[in-house]
């Protein structure tokens, strides 16, 4: 018996690569244990203490932490910030870059300079270490840890939408456009714009999963959600002492990082195999 | 040439004065009075005026902006309100710490990263390409800090195989300091002991944090290995007879090489970022260290400090790379 053929030809590429379908059902799964956090999990809160540090049975999935809270619980309900972390951030950094980038395309000359030595600037510091020095400047708190990683996120948008816009401009159907009489931002809108959201969302798909990352890592080293907040890097870092006694308990967020962060990859990976075919790699 | 490097430091220079802007700006917009965090909290409002006055920060912005340029060219980076040493002696102590493990992190990135590239792009498809495939992304995926939690639970607690924390062990006495960096210090001196046992300790740091970047050199030279081996020179030189083990090694690494080249300087940047976690899970006295105590202490002259060091230091290492690029690709015009 054969399987149903697939008509759609993107659709088949995408479905032909294991790794591409790992990803979209693991970033299935992880929205669907967002969206179904409290019904599928207790109150990632509730201490109890005679309870503590147990390791997993039917009772707790993942085992107890250091407090007697339900590991599984504060996993689950930490996917619900981590995916607000990294959608938040991304989209921040895709508009402002976006729009950044667009017009220092568009415009040139002493915009786009400005607008490009600015972005040098952005890259000339280790991302960690700017959002750690604004995360600081600010304060800890879960929304400052999403200005900090969209600040340092930006600037790669930025860039990416002006070259496109500059190798778009160059194209005969944009200059066909103009000859026709259309205007900058006419063009902009009607032609550039659409051309060159391609590769800005497979870059977007792959940093969703670097903001967690990212966020996560700050999180650790306290400069995210403060406790008790079930943030993943926040939780890693208050159970790593009682690695020994319940290695469940800090491995069990880390892990959840590490499949988020593996499955916003992949779906990057297959989105640009499917969208972008130009820009294919052999990686 | 002459003209591109001087073109680069222009560049440079720009970036660097961009980076004290930027310090500065986020300086700027801290809710916490900078006065009042120095001092205490049980300052009289006249101290607080008082250091107001002496810092200059009663003056509006753009004075302000000057004071901390001038206080700048001349390597004055402030007091740290936590150390209450200058900062710059701060990060001369911090410095070769970090920069030790950064290098051993490199050197174990180039070699793992590079053979496994290869064999994965020669027997592509194969079991032992999709392993190192695998491992690339599981590797990319990976938090440091967990890594390190789990490396040295593994390699110190359970087997006992490497030392724990620090740099060294706590019954040896350190080298006199030349460089600050231990394992070179170590040599100078001349102390195999000392050498030996600070090469023990860097070698779980530098592998946790050299992981993420073993996943990304792998990968760059498998996909820059695969583009030069469908080249036609590759298989004119299989075709004459050439051992397979020449042609990928002298013909087609060569000029994998170049692509690799060019993410040595963005590889450097996350392994400036992994080590303020590495760093802060294996107590190594580094920047990272340095860095995340101050800010959770809220010594912010001392992080501004760091953050104006690291900004430097990917700039400087950036150019490099810029240059090394051009010398080694004669086809990159410089004009």
């Amino acid at each position: 018996m054969t399987a149903p053929r697939i008509k759609n030809k993107a659709l088949r590429r995408f479905l032909r690569n294991p790794g591409t379908v790992v990803g979209s059902v693991l970033t299935i799964l992880l929205v669907l244990v967002a969206l179904l956090a409290p019904v599928i999990a207790g109150d990632p809160l509730l201490q109890n203490l005679p309870e503590r540090l147990r390791p997993p049975s039917g009772q707790h999935l993942l085992g107890t932490d250091q407090l007697g809270r339900d590991v599984w619980a504060r996993v689950v309900h930490g996917s619900r910030i981590s995916l607000r972390i990294g959608l938040t951030v991304t989209g921040i950094a895709l508009v402002l870059g976006g729009l950044v980038g667009l017009l220092a395309g568009i415009l040139g000359g002493l915009v786009d300079e400005i607008a490009m030595r600015i972005t040098d600037i952005f890259f000339a510091f280790p991302a960690l270490i700017l959002a750690m020095a604004i995360a600081g400047a600010l304060g800890p708190s879960l929304v400052n840890l999403m200005i900090a990683v969209a600040a340092v996120s930006w600037p790669y948008y930025a860039r990416l939408i002006r070259a496109q816009v500059l190798s778009l401009k160059a194209l005969d159907f944009v200059d066909a456009s103009r000859a026709l009489g259309a205007g900058r931002w006419r063009q902009a809108m009607r032609h550039v714009l659409p051309n060159a959201l391609t590769p800005l969302l497979v870059q977007a798909s792959f940093d969703v999963g670097g903001a967690i990352l990212t966020a996560a890592g700050l999180g650790f080293i306290g400069f995210g959600a403060q406790p008790p907040t079930p943030e993943w890097g926040a939780v890693v870092s208050e159970t790593r002492s009682f690695i020994i006694e319940a290695p469940w308990a800090s491995s069990a967020p880390a892990i959840a990082i590490l499949l988020t962060v593996l499955a916003f990859n992949l779906l990057g990976d297959g989105l640009r195999d499917v969208l972008d075919p130009r820009g294919r790699r052999r990686g | 040439m002459l003209g591109f490097l001087l073109r680069r430091l222009g560049s440079l220079v720009f970036v660097v004065w961009g980076v004290g802007l930027a310090t500065f700006f986020i300086s700027q917009v801290v809710p916490t009075d900078p006065a009042a965090a120095a001092l205490g909290n049980n300052a009289r409002p006249a101290q607080i005026a008082a250091y107001r006055e002496k810092r200059g920060l009663d003056k509006p912005a753009w004075q302000q902006y000057l004071l901390y340029m001038q206080a700048l060219a001349k390597g004055d980076l402030g007091k740290s309100l936590r150390t209450q040493r200058p900062i710059l002696n701060d990060l001369k102590d911090f410095f070769p710490a970090t920069f030790e493990l950064t290098l051993g992190a490199m050197l174990f990135a180039l070699l793992f990263g590079i053979p496994a590239g290869i064999l994965a792009a020669v027997k592509q498809d194969r079991p032992l390409d999709l392993g190192v495939r695998t491992l690339a992304l599981i590797g990319g995926a990976t938090p440091v800090y967990w890594l390190a939690i789990l490396a040295l639970l593994l390699f110190h607690s359970k087997l006992g195989w490497l030392p724990g924390p620090g740099r060294l062990d706590a019954f040896l006495l350190a080298p006199p300091r030349v460089t600050g960096i231990l394992t070179l210090d170590a040599l100078l001196a001349g102390d195999w002991e000392v050498l030996v046992d600070a090469l023990r300790h860097l070698l779980l740091p530098a592998a946790v944090l050299g992981a993420f970047s073993t996943a990304l050199v792998a990968r760059m030279v498998r996909s820059a290995m695969l583009e030069v081996l469908s080249q036609d020179f590759v298989r004119t030189a299989k075709a004459k007879g050439l051992p397979e083990s020449t042609v990928v090694l002298k013909h087609a690494l060569r000029n994998a090489a170049l692509p690799v080249l060019t993410v040595l300087g963005s590889l450097l940047g996350g392994l400036l970022t992994g080590a303020v976690l590495t760093e802060t899970i294996f107590s190594w006295p580094g920047l990272g260290s340095y860095a995340t105590a101050s800010a959770t202490a809220l010594d912010f002259p001392a992080v501004m400090g760091v953050t104006l060091i690291a900004g430097l230091a990917y700039s400087v290492i950036n150019l490099l790379v810029d240059v090394m690029y051009a010398v080694f690709d004669p086809r990159i015009a410089y004009s």
